[in-house]
């Protein structure tokens, strides 16, 4: 008898009718009305800090013996400071500050925590015993008490504040990372890729850390408006932003002294700090109930 | 539970000694030589062995790291470099002006926030509902110092209702018996000192109290949503009790698990919440004592205060777990 195959049916295609996730996301994320205001509010802030050069022409820093405490109006929207310096001129400018630090530490905590919290999830025993207690000692410590103590170490600076409101929030990320991890390694998919011996690295890297990323974004979003007030009260206890820099909780302190004679100077900086973590809470909250409602 | 209780004592040991070397790691951490750093650059170079060998720092590592537990441990926190005296007999007046501040801080935070959130809950989708979740979202979004500051500027040069700054009026002094000023003018009778005190409390505790305000409002409503859907609630109903009882007594005991833990953790936002309120209100709390020393780099208070807050941190927390397995019956452990 000859042994031969005869093809008696075409292959299955396999053809998913779901769109992708991330654009099921983003569908029911458009639904969430909060998300959306939180979305333009940070949009909104975005734009400001990117068009800022555009917007005014007035110095950022400097010294105007002539304009000292003006009143907001039409010359100057929010008034002037004691220097002279226009205070919509340093708002504007402020954002990009703010802005900066609230993307690149929650950027920077995510990927020490992911580092971290895949370790300690994908091998556990000592590892996982290790990197756990790092992280609850670090949770030992109020937050910003860290982070004063680590810009006491490094020195006042706006990078080294992002440096360390980066470290301090790196435990959150690196817990939420590790639990997702402990569930998801236990899923058939991965046991699937153990067997077919693919490496730890690629295990990691392309099967679970996409699957367990989306809380991640989530909290990474809550996590750049902390940051953001982090910043800010390094700023006002003259911890962040050095003099001459217009960032808004280093603005806030340095017209600390003029809150009777010139309100304007204080109202406006603790305006732009609270909305701008509005939009990114408002953003967050609605996304987490779009993307994870698990985590409601 | 009892087990449970000595068990999560001896999980604090490993944390505590992390804590302490992180602590003393920080003057170690500074680049260069700390002798150095704390001296300024003009220092002579007498007087930066000088400093040096008073603060041990001549000494190997690990001789340094065991006579600081070994101070810690028999209460001796070190000297403060500015003032040169112990740090322990002048944290102790600082620490009890934080704690009367966050007592009142987190009695208005519980207060207010979780009947906000139970009557949130209650009228889900109501007027209150939103505008309540509308001022908690502010709330946890408002940065602590400069609401203080607004409420300087209103409440107390506006209107002038309440002091701005300090503990007590410091021409009528009140006499310390425990520290807590409110306590103290109890214990004597002094309802005017207690009057003055209590007026110097409202606005820095008002401003330290609204972040976990808004949170605590925000878990009570989500919480408590979840409850009252359930079974025994509609039984409750069914049988006719009051909305105040089932609300209070049937809904509230079982959604309170998840405030009870985010009440916790908020002490960690208030003892970090003190440096920044107390620096705005004048508040003698070890908050501003902590960051007065980081501006005369006295790193010995800067080490001995963070050990000291994260220390009660640390207890606190433990006394919330605790409290945790007490209130809810359905919690096991082993």
């Amino acid at each position: 008898m000859q042994n031969t195959s005869k093809v008696i049916a075409r292959p299955v295609e396999i053809k998913s009718s779901k769109k992708p996730l991330w654009l099921e996301g983003l569908k029911k994320l458009k639904k969430q009305r909060t998300a959306m205001v939180g979305l333009a509010v940070v949009l909104f802030f975005i734009l400001l800090g990117i068009l800022a050069p555009v917007l005014t022409t007035q110095p950022v820093d400097g010294f105007n013996p002539e304009k000292t405490l003006i009143p907001p109006g039409s010359d100057h929207w929010f008034g002037t400071d004691d220097q002279g310096r226009d205070i919509f001129t340093r708002i504007i400018f402020g954002a990009r500050i703010s802005l900066w630090i609230g993307f690149f530490s929650v950027i920077g905590s995510i990927i020490a925590g992911c580092l971290l919290g895949l370790v300690a999830g994908f091998y556990g025993k000592w590892a996982d015993t290790i990197i756990s207690r790092f992280f609850d000692i670090m949770l030992a410590f109020p937050s910003i008490l860290l982070a004063i103590a680590i810009v006491a170490i490094l020195g006042p600076s706006l990078f080294n504040a992002l440096i360390a409101i980066a470290i301090v929030n790196i435990p959150t990320y690196g817990r939420l990372i590790r639990s997702r991890v402990l569930s998801v390694k236990e899923e058939e998919y991965i046991m699937s890729a153990r067997a077919i011996g693919m490496s730890d690295g690629r295990i990691l890297f392309r099967h679970i850390l996409p699957n367990s990323i989306t809380p991640i974004i989530v909290q990474g979003t809550l996590g750049i408006a902390t940051a953001i007030l982090e910043a800010a009260s390094l700023g006002f206890l003259g911890l962040g932003a050095q003099p001459g820099e217009p960032e808004w909780g280093k603005m806030l302190a340095d017209a600390r002294q003029f809150l009777t004679v010139a309100p304007w100077t204080l109202l406006f900086p603790g305006f732009a700090i609270m909305l701008t973590v509005i939009g990114f809470n408002m953003f967050g909250d609605g996304l987490r109930d779009a993307l994870d409602p698990k985590m409601k | 539970m009892k087990s449970y209780f000595a068990r999560r004592l001896l999980q604090l040991i490993p944390v505590l000694i992390g804590m302490s070397i992180v602590v003393f790691s920080i003057i170690h951490a500074i680049p260069g030589d700390p002798a150095t750093v704390i001296l300024g650059d003009h220092a002579t170079p007498e007087a930066v062995v000088d400093l040096k060998a008073e603060m041990g720092l001549d000494k190997p590592i690990v001789t340094q790291y065991l006579s600081y537990v070994k101070g810690i441990v028999t209460g001796d926190l070190g000297t403060s470099l500015r003032t040169k005296k112990p740090i322990m007999d002048e944290a102790i007046p600082y620490l009890a002006a934080t704690i009367e501040l966050m007592l009142i801080s987190m009695i208005i935070a519980i207060v207010v926030g979780v009947n906000a959130g139970i009557l949130a809950a209650w009228r889900r989708a109501s007027w209150f509902d939103y505008g309540a979740m509308l001022i908690a979202l502010v709330g946890v979004s408002v940065p602590v110092f400069w609401l203080g500051l607004m409420e300087q500027w209103v409440f107390a040069e506006k209107l002038g209702w309440l002091p701005s700054t300090g503990r007590i009026n410091a021409r009528e002094p009140v006499e310390t018996i425990t520290g807590l000023l409110l306590l103290d003018t109890t214990i004597q009778g002094n309802w005017i000192g207690f009057w003055d005190a209590l007026k110097h409390l409202i606005l820095p505790g008002l401003a330290l109290g609204t972040i976990p305000m808004a949170i605590i409002a925000r878990i009570t409503r989500s919480s408590m949503l979840e409850v009252l859907n359930v079974d025994y609630v509609r039984t409750a109903r069914a049988k006719g009790l009051s909305e105040l009882k089932i609300l209070y007594k049937h809904s509230l005991k079982n959604a309170f698990a998840p405030v009870l833990t985010i009440i916790g953790m908020l002490v960690g936002l208030l003892l970090g919440g003190a440096v920044l309120t107390e620096t705005i209100f004048g508040w003698p709390g070890i908050g501003r004592y902590i960051y007065d020393a980081i501006g005369s780099r006295d790193y010995p208070v800067i080490q001995s205060g963070i050990l000291i807050v994260s220390t009660i941190f640390v207890f606190v927390n433990l006394i919330v777990d605790l409290l945790y397995a007490r209130l809810d019956p359905r919690i096991k452990y082993r």
